[in-house]
């Protein structure tokens, strides 16, 4: 089966939200395919962030329907998207600047975890067990995103394209099924852009679906098989790279209109 | 060989030194007060077994504010709670109130449904108000700190309103051994009353030391790594699957069964509950033991406490004497008298008394911010302003 006629893992159904008088996201509608890279892509304040914020519970839609996995999500609290399978990564990075790079990947296998309070509180077996499974899975997921040598180091600490990265271990070690990614590549060089994408291809292959937001259409274009164009929180455009990028609307949002 | 990244990586806790320095005091302490007054410890030991109620209470309130970073200003109330609980089922007083039957439980027993009870009341005020953030919460907490005392007076068909309830059963132990420490033959004794201040140290000892593995536990498991992502960054913490209210739920609820196992041993030494024992100043002072030793740290607030307990209970109270020994002894002995308005120098130290604590919380504070032993994470987040990394800040800020 090919990724263009794989089932939706998410539908994003008339998805509207209003701040006030704002309309930050104008009845957006499209599906991300199973095992796909799907990218989000519009100028800036185009309600990118603001979808994914509604996505994941931050946020919720106004009016609309989310639903991933065929399951209704609209207004699910963050902790419960999380738990069925949505990771996210955010803009501006928020990692817990004093946490260990491995305790912040050890976080994110929290709503994996099975320890009781009673096995934390006696440090039982099982929750020794356990813990010994989180930090081995959390050093392979350092390993996996490349950026082991920083394991004790506090998150804040770290480079910043380590931070980046480390966001996305931490992301990863939910075991989602649908990684939203928000701008990955902001503030890297074209050396580590191509090399994010490289590690993007890498998760898509170990079968996770990445939902990506990115503002550089050439980054996007390199990995995307589909991408929605949205402007001032509307759709304005789907398809190909080869589509988006020829398309006025889009052309216009991003250059202006010609005269 | 994964395993040796992780087992070898860490510094050594640098824990480890303060729990054996702790541990080592407290058991040459009340041998070293034997001696030093000659046999004659009961006094000082009376006063370092309250002094663990306190450490109690630090460790208690350093989960819900140390750990998860929730301000509670009315952790009292918890502590009234305990006491309580075990003013009613462990002494006659019962017969007095509407139920007009004398509740006896065993000390050991009311420990645990204090724990409980307490918790539940933690979780009753935790419910509606863990939604509200920082200074919200420290308002809700201060509320619920001001309510439980009052209650407690008020309610006097139950609760003998100011009078307290005095009388309650004295802690006994199935079975002690005797020595000479308290002047005895070595012998096991069965039904053991505990009234020797001795007995009532050791008991606070090995409560401690129960109370700090379990704590310690906690802070190194999946629920403390929560706590710690809560304080730091909530909306990122549900993002990864965190369910916030409950994590912060359980911190208070812990936190408050602390609170309430002290409140019982506290009722069960003093074996009088009055609602004039738990009012703000508790609270306050619980919180500054915890601040002052190391918001977070185990050993610090244990530090703390026992320091803040030392200068409030001991060195102002003894102040006015030592102001009287030392002007006698520096020729000045007219200084002790009073004469017009002025009152003599105990008196006079004596109402400077919160003025030197105060001083000595400033100054602590100003030498060591980050407490006297503090958390990693704390000190590092202390030098946050003092040595940011630009270039880490700078390339976000182009970026957003």
């Amino acid at each position: 089966m090919t990724v263009e006629t794989a089932p939706p893992i998410l539908r994003v159904d008339h998805v509207t939200k209003r701040f006030g008088g704002l309309v930050a996201v104008d009845d957006v509608t499209f599906d991300v395919k199973k095992g796909e890279i799907f990218a989000l892509i519009g100028p800036n304040g185009a309600g990118k962030t603001t979808l994914f914020n509604g996505i994941t519970g931050i946020f919720p839609p106004t009016t609309g329907r989310v639903i991933f996995q065929d399951r209704e999500i609209t207004g699910a609290k963050p902790h419960q998207v999380a738990t069925l399978g949505i990771a996210r990564t955010f803009q501006n990075i928020r990692l817990f600047e004093y946490m260990s790079a491995l305790d912040n990947v050890r976080l994110g296998q929290h709503c994996r975890m099975h320890a009781k309070l009673w096995d934390s509180l006696f440090k039982t077996p099982v929750e020794r067990a356990e813990e010994r499974r989180v930090s081995d899975r959390a050093i392979e997921l350092l390993q996996f995103v490349g950026i082991e040598r920083y394991t004790h180091t506090y998150a804040r600490n770290l480079p910043y394209g380590s931070q980046r990265r480390l966001e996305i271990a931490r992301a990863l070690a939910t075991n989602p099924a649908l990684l939203l990614l928000d701008e990955p590549a902001a503030g890297f060089t074209p050396q580590e852009k191509v090399e994010l994408m490289g590690l993007v291809h890498k998760i898509v292959d170990n079968g996770v679906t990445v939902f990506l937001i990115e503002h550089d259409m050439k980054v996007v274009m390199g990995v995307s098989r589909r991408i929605v164009v949205l402007d001032h929180g509307e759709k304005i455009a789907e398809g190909t790279p080869e589509q988006v990028r020829n398309d006025q609307r889009v052309i216009e949002a991003y250059l202006g209109k010609q005269h | 060989m994964l395993r040796q990244f992780w087992e070898g990586g860490p510094r050594r806790d640098p824990n480890t030194i303060a729990y054996v320095v702790l541990l080592v005091a407290a058991i040459f302490f009340p041998i070293l007060v034997n001696v030093i007054t000659g046999g004659n410890s009961s006094a000082i030991m009376t006063i370092a077994a309250d002094a663990g109620v306190y450490v109690l209470l630090a460790i208690g309130l350093n989960v819900v504010v140390g750990f998860a970073g929730l301000l509670d200003l009315g952790y009292a109330a918890f502590f009234a709670i305990g006491a309580y609980t075990y003013a009613f089922l462990a002494s006659d007083h019962m017969r007095v109130t509407p139920l007009g039957e004398p509740i006896h439980i065993s000390f050991w027993i009311v420990l645990l449904i204090a724990m409980f009870v307490a918790a539940s009341f933690g979780v009753i005020l935790g419910a509606p108000t863990l939604r509200l953030r920082g200074d919200y919460l420290a308002i809700v907490t201060l509320g619920f700190g001001e309510i439980v005392p009052r209650v407690f007076r008020n309610a006097s068909s139950w609760t003998s309103g100011v009078n307290g309830i005095s009388a309650l059963d004295i802690p006994s132990l199935p079975l002690w051994l005797q020595g000479p420490w308290s002047g005895d033959a070595f012998a096991f004794v069965t039904d053991f009353k505990v009234i020797s201040s001795l007995a009532y140290y050791v008991i606070m000892v090995i409560l401690v030391i129960i109370c700090v593995i379990l704590v310690r536990n906690l802070h190194r498991s999946r629920l403390g790594r929560a706590w710690m992502a809560v304080r730091e960054d909530e909306v990122a913490a549900a993002a990864m699957g965190v369910n916030t209210v409950a994590v912060k739920l359980l911190a208070f609820s812990i936190g408050a069964a602390f609170s309430g196992f002290a409140g019982t041993y506290y009722a069960g030494k003093l074996s009088l509950v009055s609602p004039e024992n738990f009012g703000f100043s508790v609270s306050i002072t619980i919180l500054v033991m915890v601040v002052l030793g190391g918001m977070g740290n185990i050993p610090g607030v244990i530090t703390g406490a026992l320091l803040i307990y030392y200068v409030i209970f001991v060195l102002l109270q003894q102040l006015p004497e030592y102001a009287v020994n030392f002007v006698s002894s520096i020729g000045l002995s007219g200084l002790v008298r009073s004469s017009g308005d002025y009152p003599g120098i105990a008196e006079f130290i004596s109402r400077l008394k919160f003025l030197v604590f105060g001083l000595i919380l400033v100054i602590v504070m100003l030498v060591r911010p980050q407490g006297l032993l503090p958390s990693r994470q704390r000190e590092q987040e202390l030098h946050k302003g003092v040595h940011d990394e630009p270039v880490i800040e700078d390339v976000n800020a182009e970026t957003t």
